[in-house]
């Protein structure tokens, strides 16, 4: 079998004596989506905060390609390839859309000053591929609307070729024709050899867009599981009862 | 007209005048109020209000406070407050006044006017305030004290480190090139001044030209010509105007003939002599346009705005949100430092009491400026102009002999209301 593009061992972290995420063992390879599932507070969004860099590992083991890494912080995980989209979006309300993409990354002139031109242009490409509607290019990203906010936010996830590629609810905010414009997205990043990390409470979301889920509950893995060896009934007992299905 | 109907059809988006010319219409209200401030004050006073003299004060006494507004601005915009910038200018004003009088005479044997005091004073005091700046923005970026506190702290901690430095005592006189930074000492004169206002236009001109080349290079929708043309017109108008104004303020005779006593010189009859653009003056453009490319073009501002409009997604995109507040907090302590020169230079002394309330002002300003105070929002123009306002009511008001506790309660109101216009605005615009 190939080496897993992410393998996260024996992961822990406690929060003031609360044991966060206990023991949990996730792996990624390439071209795969990975569902992740829970309640809310089961600890998925914790543990996928450790990959990006946004909180530190208690204990265990983070390989990338079968190397071990160490992510302090969220520039570790950029410069390993690892993008995130996180819930709350994480943009910049009071900054354009090319702010927002380039955020910590911006592009600059030979003199070292950014250089916004260039960041509009670069942004109206890619917004051109992913949401040719997109044209609010110069106010605020207050003023988009959710599915132009999210599309903002992807779009910085996207463009700066991340290899694993970590989606923590991604569609929440989304009306019926969005979600399916991110399922579309989605696909193509997983031809194109990204691991996906899919963060989601919705199980049909996740049946239709993972090659494999893991359910957490109380910040332990209840199991990994391939989609098409488990039904809807299944995966829902290990969210709610924390039961792995039996095997005859 | 014809021009502009064409156009007007080739960019059927673009609709009023003002957002042809792409102006910024919170600068435009503001400098609307500001206009209609100075003429009301100007028929109350009979004219005496906008005359070349009151002009040329009004610029000298906003200087000090306007600089570290420029300052406030980022602190304000994320997040912060620093109410400590009184008492850091007391300090940075302390310490170079104890330098080039005291130090530098008694340990280097340089004596007062020498050719390189003012530049050490004025340096040493620079790294005095930055580093000042710098422990108050480790305390908040790194420590996590609240701004808030640390700087009330800092208030009653650098006004009186000031005082003991100079052991209560007023200090002067100060170096005489030092005091040329205090704005009467220290003026250009007619000629170089219009030289530095063509040169201002000049490359105003070349910046409108440049930004307009480098939109087309990207294939982006730019203005028309004509609109480029009125912009520059309004630039160069405004700044030569300005200059006109200062240049038409004369030295009186007798200064005149006790500047020539002094050389041992009989003044010619009829002599007369402009005062033209104060140096103090000439700084806080200098800074207002570096802060202005720090705010607009480099990382450093664009990190203080992303922080201020969402600290946590500026720590996710990998901003050092801890070292930011340092660097922040250093470069109003820097700001401090250039405002203690040129205030201390306008006393021509340094005393305990100097900057007293300073902070207040400079927080005003930025907030009467359009800052908003939860985060993400502000311009360096508009602090600038922010105390410009300040300054003008006060003198404005003196002038016209509105009494003193009358003064205060009225810029406490305008304080007060000038942030409801803009809530009332932004709500409007619904840009927030």
């Amino acid at each position: 079998m190939m080496t897993p593009l992410v393998e996260m061992r024996d992961i822990s972290i406690a929060f003031g004596g609360v044991k966060a995420v206990d023991n949990v063992s996730v792996d990624l390879h390439a071209g795969e989506v990975v569902g992740l599932l829970g309640h809310n507070g089961a600890g998925k969004s914790t543990l996928i905060k450790i990959l990006s860099g946004a909180y530190p590992k208690g204990s265990g083991e983070i390989r990338i390609n079968g190397e071990a890494v160490e992510i302090h912080n969220p520039r570790d995980a950029r410069a390993l390839n690892i993008e995130t989209i996180y819930q709350t979006l994480a943009l910049a309300d009071n900054l354009d859309a090319a702010s927002n993409l380039f955020l910590g990354r911006e592009l600059t002139t030979a003199f070292g000053f950014v250089d916004d031109d260039a960041m509009e242009a670069e942004t109206r490409k890619i917004m051109g591929r992913l949401n040719p509607n997109f044209q609010k290019f110069k106010d605020p990203v207050k003023a988009l609307s959710g599915g132009q906010r999210q599309s903002v936010a992807i779009a910085r996830a996207v463009y700066f070729n991340a290899k694993i590629l970590i989606m923590d609810e991604p569609t929440a905010a989304l009306g019926p024709q969005e979600t399916k414009m991110v399922a579309e997205l989605i696909g193509e990043l997983k031809k194109q050899g990204i691991g996906i990390f899919l963060i989601s409470h919705d199980i049909h979301d996740v049946m239709d867009l993972c090659d494999r889920v893991s359910v957490m509950k109380n910040g332990q893995l209840v199991g990994t599981e391939k989609v098409e060896d488990v039904t809807d009934d299944e995966i829902l007992a290990m969210i709610i009862l924390g039961k792995r299905p039996e095997r005859t | 007209m014809t021009d502009a109907a064409d156009t007007g059809a080739a960019a059927p988006k673009r609709r009023s005048l003002i957002d042809t010319l792409e102006l910024d219409t919170r600068l435009l209200g503001m400098i609307g109020a500001f206009i209609i401030l100075c003429v009301t004050f100007d028929l109350v006073t009979d004219g005496r209000f906008l005359t070349p003299r009151n002009i040329f004060n009004l610029t000298i006494q906003t200087v000090s406070v306007a600089i570290m507004a420029t300052g406030m601005v980022f602190v304000i915009v994320c997040r912060h407050i620093d109410l400590s910038v009184g008492a850091l200018l007391a300090t940075c004003s302390a310490s170079m006044a104890m330098i080039q009088t005291s130090i530098l005479p008694q340990y280097f044997g340089m004596e007062l006017g020498g050719p390189m005091i003012w530049a050490i004073a004025a340096a040493s005091g620079i790294v005095v305030g930055g580093l000042i700046g710098a422990l108050q923005g480790w305390l908040v970026g790194y420590l996590t004290i609240p701004a808030f506190i640390v700087t009330l702290g800092g208030l009653l901690i650098w006004r009186n480190v000031g005082w003991h430095m100079t052991d209560g005592q007023t200090i002067g006189p100060l170096d005489p090139t030092f005091m040329m930074f205090g704005g009467t000492n220290g003026t250009l004169g007619a000629g170089a001044s219009w030289a530095i206002g063509a040169l201002a236009a000049a490359f105003c001109v070349y910046a409108i030209w440049q930004g307009r080349r480098r939109k087309q290079k990207h294939g982006f929708t730019v203005k028309p010509l004509w609109a480029e043309f009125a912009l520059g017109l309004i630039a160069v108008g405004a700044i030569m105007g300005f200059v006109a104004i200062l240049n038409s303020y004369e030295v009186p005779t007798r200064r005149l003939a006790r500047m020539f006593a002094a050389r041992g010189e009989e003044m010619p009859e009829g002599y007369t002599e402009a005062y033209g653009l104060p140096i103090s003056v000439l700084l806080l453009i200098v800074v207002a346009i570096v802060m202005t490319i720090i705010a607009q073009r480099t990382r450093l501002g664009r990190y203080i705005f992303a922080t201020g409009g969402n600290p946590d997604a500026a720590d996710l995109s990998g901003v050092n949100t801890r070292l930011l507040t340092v660097k922040i907090f250093a470069l109003v302590g820097v700001l401090c430092a250039i405002s203690a020169v040129v205030a201390s230079a306008r006393l021509t002394n340094h005393s305990n009491d100097i900057g007293t309330l300073d902070e207040l002002r400079v927080i005003a300003a930025a907030v009467i400026g359009g800052t908003a105070l939860s985060g993400g929002i502000g311009t360096i123009y508009g602090a600038i102009l922010g105390a410009l306002v300040m300054q003008s009511l006060q003198s404005g008001m003196a002038m016209v002999g509105v009494d003193a506790p009358l003064q205060n309660i009225v810029v406490g109101l305008v304080l007060v209301v000038a942030v409801l216009i803009d809530i009332i605005y932004r709500r409007r615009t619904g840009d927030a």
